[in-house]
């Protein structure tokens, strides 16, 4: 399809373009320079955007669906029948895949990667991908309490870590390196966590320091094109701020191999607690958004909370037994051998909750001290803060100080009296807007080719009906959350998919999974080793392990030549 | 001749991958590591004389053979002229089958449910209720210590259980396998699994829900006043939560004997809950005794696709779901469905009398491998290929690890998949032509 | 009170959904709108005309509104539904959902309801003056903040898991309840005739009254003695009552059940 997005607005910070107002052409999915006998789109009046880069949400995977399973009275919720083009869904903070699809390409989103997938339980993540249309996808893949991976560091094996490292992205088919509660998830196997990043992992004798620093030396040598991503110890305890400032200094040894940072610590809203007590609850966003400010080689993403009933899911077990400890409310747990240990409770956030009013205050403070946008992504660790679809509040409140004031004054008074967010004056703009949803996504997961609206770019748009003309976000932001929530257009590979926010046209989008190549005297030592562990240790053979290409729609790999990893 | 290794046997929820099969000129020859169940579903693949080779359409009140076309036909108008379907199966095929599968429940506005509604459906309500503490099989072998079969007998229903994953297996935190764990069977009767343990306690019938409150309140610090509950004496009861307490890891593996036993999901939502009192004190973990091979799958499709994991009723064109109301037995019983499609499952032989005097009323379509009771019934038979021996396909197991089962050796002639037997009903069904290559191409 | 009277056509064998039938919806309505209401079931589409003859006056309110089922609707699912004013009166029996998510208004059946009547009911009055099914003033799968105000009353008898997850509200079963009555209850009150066995299971906090007998208790309620004429949440009961806290399977369980004394 031949498309010219006409006389937009259009804000692509890749490209340093703030707000002019040009036209977009595009032509076999890409955008080009010119092309002829186009489809005209009038765009006038209308913000364009590069389409939206999701960069840590749980979409898919067998943890989101023990959400779906144990939580049937979440899919009373967003009933909507089947229509011509588009299948039954159901679901609010665990939807199902295709409501996933659906709701992504309305915000304007293209891209998206799920945050947390167990090798051993892959197939299972690519399955669901399989049945999330509208995107692109990837998946962020677990390794911070992998035994290879241990052991690997432990004895000072880079080289043969590096090797895993690659065979595991490639088996499991994922694209990047994923790290929760390192040493955590295994002390797990037991009942026990670690609670600083000097604990001794229990058997493995090593420390979450020396996994983080050993996994982002791994990164950088295989020259992954995203960083490490990690989530950090103690996540949402109290006073947890002090891990993560440490936490941030660990990888500084390591140098970037590409124009990124070394790690991007995930949902850093739920780190960056004061306090010795629940009573005492209180934000240090503004000490890690100053660690942040100074060092080069960290971002992070929000993990925003906003009110509201939602599930939390994560690859951390004893965090999340912790949180269903603290409720009281169902609580579902699956240790993975020789992996991971996910776990899932509901939580609800409640306005009158000092709590969740801190919380609620913590990730935009966080957004609005950080001062590079691309340091900072706009994320909810759907649904773990919130479902992914509260994007446009959000977005309303970072470019509004006086919707943030609105809600100061509906929450409880500890947001008031326990964070800095009523002392902020910032109010985002469109263009920062642009960067932490869709150009800073791309940029820290090394996406030459999204984010951006480049000649060569894949032809991934969102069209929002607001016209900075016109609009004062500052002033109109219940408008800036309904325009936000429903593009105009949303053209995914050069195809309208959704206009004036309804869906149009279901497409299937790719999948993208690293290929990495070391040495191959490394690779026969590597999988000498593995063959001994799966022979013993685990419950399936080495030869059903990996996941067979024919589960990913559009199978892409990342070609990545590390045979000098030797 | 072809040795194949590695081979997932599709017969029980244990999915065990280990299997190697030798075929010769299309036929089975050797089968390796398989149980005696399993090695004889793989032999029972050459046996064409027990197979189902032809469509067949019930013309003047006798099944007769049919061409595919005429069979496919024949289902699409039964199908689409019911006003209340059910779809009905499924946990003997593919997960690719359950795909196609619920799109055409949902093209049809029907009822789809598989035999999670007569085995642990009452597991899924206590999910809703209580959650799941659970944990791949690897980790048992790994690490447990403490192992209990609550109302399950693996040496019958999952022969290869025990070898495998709990008991026998050595493991990296226990070496020594047997020796270094320690096996408790709590069942109404001493079965052969009992007769191995360390300690088999015997539960009175029907009070197993009982004995886990009594547990639970013993583990939770409370104090048992009774003498004996559900026939176990106090001191026994107090020494089985101590050992719980003092385990390293525990596991507790039920069955049918207590989803299906009086009290039934609130039996699992009260053992659950005890295995989250045991996390308080040490790490504990539950895993329900899936019986046929891909019922989990099920589960799984049909919660990311539709929302729930069994029993949904998509009438409406969005899914509904509540046990009691929606699933295939209350359907049945209340006489409300007037057209049926079973696929892999014979319930006229496993339901309860009034279902099946309903089923006998209405039209059936009936997709299988050899001839059941049902497929004797139905009004349009479709023979269909054997996941795991025939075709691939992924299932996943009783711990939902997901496997992608394969193809040894060719289906009989002419005779497909489940999958593709669907897309030609769910094109037909809408008037479409059948596309050439399986949208669903996994 | 203007009333309205759906006398009923053949039903269908499939299950009728009727969730229009509510005050809330009839109200400032035509007869020929109210006709034209969509019913559903199976996989089709109706109109409440095809199984209903509609007569009478439409009030302008819910409040002033009244409806009369004239007959069994055995068949007929979701009356009443969210329901907030008015009244329905069923001159017969009614199947599944009667009164679910109920927020105001009266609804009367004078035969029996089928499962799940009274879920997630938020305030009014359901009264029964059959039997009712199983999951009498239940939760949803899943929902662990169950009926949360309102009244049920029930002269007959109750199935299996009367007021599961009970968490505010008044259920009142004159005859007997089978097993699991107020299962995993938090708040509220549950007063029964007679109970088989399991009464209390779970249960976190609550009161349950058994007026007569109870076949079996739970091992994990303990004696907590014996009081005379209690008044519990503003009601009052007559005769000894043995006082029981549970279910201590749970841990810090503040149920209370009373059994009448033989």
């Amino acid at each position: 399809m031949k498309l010219i997005l006409k006389n937009g607005f259009v804000y692509d910070p890749l490209n340093g373009i703030n707000g002019e107002k040009m036209d977009i052409c595009i032509e076999d999915g890409k955008i080009v320079e010119d092309v002829k006998d186009a489809k005209v789109i009038d765009c006038s009046g209308k913000v364009v955007m590069p389409g939206g880069v999701e960069i840590h949400s749980h979409i898919a995977g067998g943890k989101v669906n023990v959400g779906r399973l144990m939580r049937p009275e979440d899919h009373i919720k967003n009933v909507m029948p089947k229509t011509r083009l588009t299948r039954a869904v159901n679901g609010y903070s665990t939807p199902s895949t295709f409501l996933t699809g659906y709701l992504y390409a309305k915000l304007g989103y293209t891209t998206a990667f799920t945050a947390a997938m167990p090798p051993l339980m892959a197939r299972h993540t690519h399955e669901e991908l399989h049945d999330i249309p509208m995107l692109d996808k990837g998946a962020l893949t677990l390794m911070g309490n992998n035994w290879f991976v241990m052991r690997y560091l432990k004895r000072g094996d880079v080289e043969l870590a590096a090797a895993f490292v690659a065979w595991l992205l490639k088996a499991a088919k994922g694209y990047a390196i994923k790290v929760v509660n390192p040493g955590g998830g295994e002390a797990w196997g037991w009942g026990r966590d670690v609670r600083s990043l000097d604990d001794p992992v229990p058997h493995f004798d090593i420390t979450p320091r020396e996994i983080i620093s050993g996994l982002a030396k791994v990164n950088e040598m295989l020259s992954l094109p995203h960083s490490i991503h990690l989530h950090a110890n103690n996540l949402g305890r109290v006073g947890n701020y002090v891990t993560t400032l440490e936490t941030m200094e660990v990888p500084n040894g390591t140098k970037p191999a590409r124009e990124r940072q070394v790690v991007q610590l995930t949902h850093a809203q739920f780190h960056s607690y004061g306090g010795d007590s629940w009573r005492t609850f209180a934000s240090e966003a503004e000490s890690i958004a100053k660690a942040v400010n100074n060092n080069e080689n960290v971002i992070i993403d929000i993990g925003q909370v906003v009110f509201g009933d939602t599930t939390t899911m994560t690859a951390d077990g004893p965090m999340e037994y912790y949180l269903s400890s603290l409720t009281g409310l169902k609580w579902a747990n699956k240790n993975i051998e020789l992996e991971t240990s996910p776990g899932v409770t509901p939580f609800v956030y409640s306005k009158r909750s000092p709590v969740s009013a801190v919380q609620w205050a913590v990730g935009l403070e966080l957004a609005l001290h950080i001062k590079d946008p691309f340091k900072v992504l706009l994320t909810t660790d759907h649904p773990n803060g919130a479902p992914f679809f509260k994007y446009p509040t959000i977005i309303a409140w970072l470019m509004s100080a006086r919707y943030r004031e609105e809600t100061m004054k509906e929450v409880h008074g500890a947001a008031q009296k326990n964070t800095t967010l009523a002392t902020i004056d910032r109010e985002y703009d469109f263009y920062e807007i642009a960067v932490i949803t869709r150009a800073g996504q791309a940029k820290s997961l090394g996406l030459a080719e999204k984010g951006h609206l480049g000649v060569g770019a894949d032809a991934d748009v969102a069209v929002y009906d607001l016209n900075p003309e016109e609009v004062d976000p500052s002033r109109d932001y219940k408008l800036i959350e309904e325009k936000f929530a429903r593009t105009s257009y949303t053209i995914k590979g050069g195809e309208i998919v959704v206009k004036d926010g309804e869906i149009v046209k279901v497409v299937d989008g790719r999948t993208l999974y690293i290929d990495a190549k070391v040495d191959e005297g490394l690779e026969r030592e590597l999988m000498r080793d593995i063959d001994y562990y799966f022979k013993r240790f685990y419950s399936v053979n080495l030869a059903n392990y990996p996941v067979q290409e024919v589960y990913l729609t559009n199978p892409t790999p990342v070609q990545i030549d590390a045979s000098n990893v030797r | 001749m072809h040795r194949y290794t590695d081979v997932i046997c599709s017969f029980c929820g244990t999915l065990c991958d280990d299997i190697e099969v030798v075929v010769e000129d299309n036929r089975i020859v050797d089968v390796k590591h398989a149980c005696r169940i399993g090695t004889a579903k793989f032999f029972a693949s050459n046996d064409y004389e027990h197979r189902i080779l032809k469509p067949m359409v019930r013309k003047n009140g006798k099944l007769v053979e049919a061409s595919l076309d005429e069979a496919v036909e024949r289902a699409a108008e039964i199908l689409k002229s019911a006003t209340k379907p059910l779809l009905y199966g499924w946990s003997s095929t593919s997960c690719e089958a359950h795909s196609v599968g619920i799109e055409l429940a949902e093209e049809l506005g029907g009822v789809i449910d598989n035999t999670t509604t007569v085995c642990h459906g009452p597991s899924a309500l206590a999910i809703h209720d209580a959650g799941y503490i659970s944990c791949t099989l690897g980790e048992v072998k790994n690490r447990a210590d403490l192992i209990i079969y609550w109302g399950a007998n693996p040496m019958h229903g999952h022969p290869r259980h025990l070898s495998r994953y709990s008991i026998f297996p050595r493991g990296y935190f226990r070496e020594r396998g047997q020796q270094d764990r320690e096996l408790i069977v709590i069942d109404v009767r001493k079965t052969d699994t009992a007769k191995i343990a360390n300690k088999f306690i015997r539960v009175n019938y029907g009070e197993d829900y009982e004995l886990i409150s009594a547990l639970r309140k013993v583990v939770n610090g409370g104090e048992l006043h009774q003498e004996s509950v559900a026939g176990v004496p106090r001191e026994e009861i107090i020494a089985l939560a101590e050992k719980m307490k003092n385990a390293q890891f525990g596991v507790l593996f039920f069955g049918m004997g207590l989803t299906q036993s009086y009290g039934r999901h609130r039996n699992i939502d009260n053992a659950i809950c005890l295995v989250r009192d045991l996390n308080t004190h040490t790490k504990f973990v539950i895993m329900a005794m899936r019986g046929h091979y891909n019922v989990v799958g099920f589960n799984e499709v049909l919660s990311w696709q539709a929302g729930f994991p069994f029993a949904v009723d998509m009438g409406r064109g969005f899914a509904w779901y509540n046990p009691g109301e929606t699933t295939a037995n209350d359907v049945l019983q209340r006489g409300e469905c007037d057209a049926a499609l079973i696929i892999a499952s014979d319930p006229v032989s496993h339901f309860p009398r009034k279902s099946i005097e309903h089923l006998a009323k209405i039209p059936i379509i009936a997709i299988d491998i050899h001839p059941t009771p049902t497929t004797q019934l139905a009004d349009v038979v479709i023979p269909s290929a054997i996941v795991g021996i025939e075709v691939d396909g992924t299932a996943y197991r009783m711990d939902a690890v997901p496997l992608r089962l394969r193809k040894v050796k060719e289906p009989p002639e002419g005779v497909l998949s489940d999958v593709e037997i669907l897309r030609r009903i769910l094109a037909k069904v809408r008037g479409e032509q059948l596309a050439a290559k399986a949208e669903v191409a996994r | 009170m203007q009333e309205v009277v759906l006398t009923p056509k053949e039903q269908p064998s499939y299950g009728l959904i009727a969730e229009c039938i509510s005050c809330d919806v009839f109200a400032g309505k035509s007869i020929e709108e109210i006709e034209a209401l969509p019913v559903y079931y199976g996989n089709k589409q109706g109109k409440l005309g095809d199984f209903f003859d509609v007569s009478g006056e439409v009030a302008s309110s819910a409040e002033e509104m009244r409806i009369v089922i004239a007959g069994d609707v055995t068949k007929t699912r979701w009356i009443g539904r969210e329901m907030s004013a008015g009244e329905i009166v069923v001159k017969g029996s009614a199947e599944m959902y009667v009164g679910a998510w109920m927020r105001g208004g009266r609804i009367v059946v004078e035969g029996d309801v089928g499962a799940f009547s009274g879920m997630l009911m938020r305030g009014g009055e359901l009264r029964v003056e059959g039997n009712a099914g199983d999951y009498l003033g239940c939760s949803y799968r899943g929902e662990w903040r169950g009926m949360s105000g309102g009244t049920i009353i029930v002269e007959g008898n109750a199935g299996m898991e009367v007021g599961q997850n009970l968490n505010g509200g008044r259920i009142f079963v004159k005859g007997s309840v089978e097993s699991f009555a107020g299962v995993r209850m938090k708040k509220g009150l549950l007063v029964v005739g007679s109970a088989t066995d399991r009464v209390g299971a779970q249960m976190t906090g609550g009161t349950i009254v058994v007026l007569g007998s109870i076949l079996r208790l739970l091992p994990s309620f303990d004696f907590a003695g014996e009081v005379e004429n209690p008044e519990i949440d503003g009601e009052s009961f007559e005769g000894v009552f043995k006082k029981y806290t549970g279910d201590h399977a749970e841990r810090n369980a503040k149920g209370v059940l009373y059994v009448r004394k033989e």
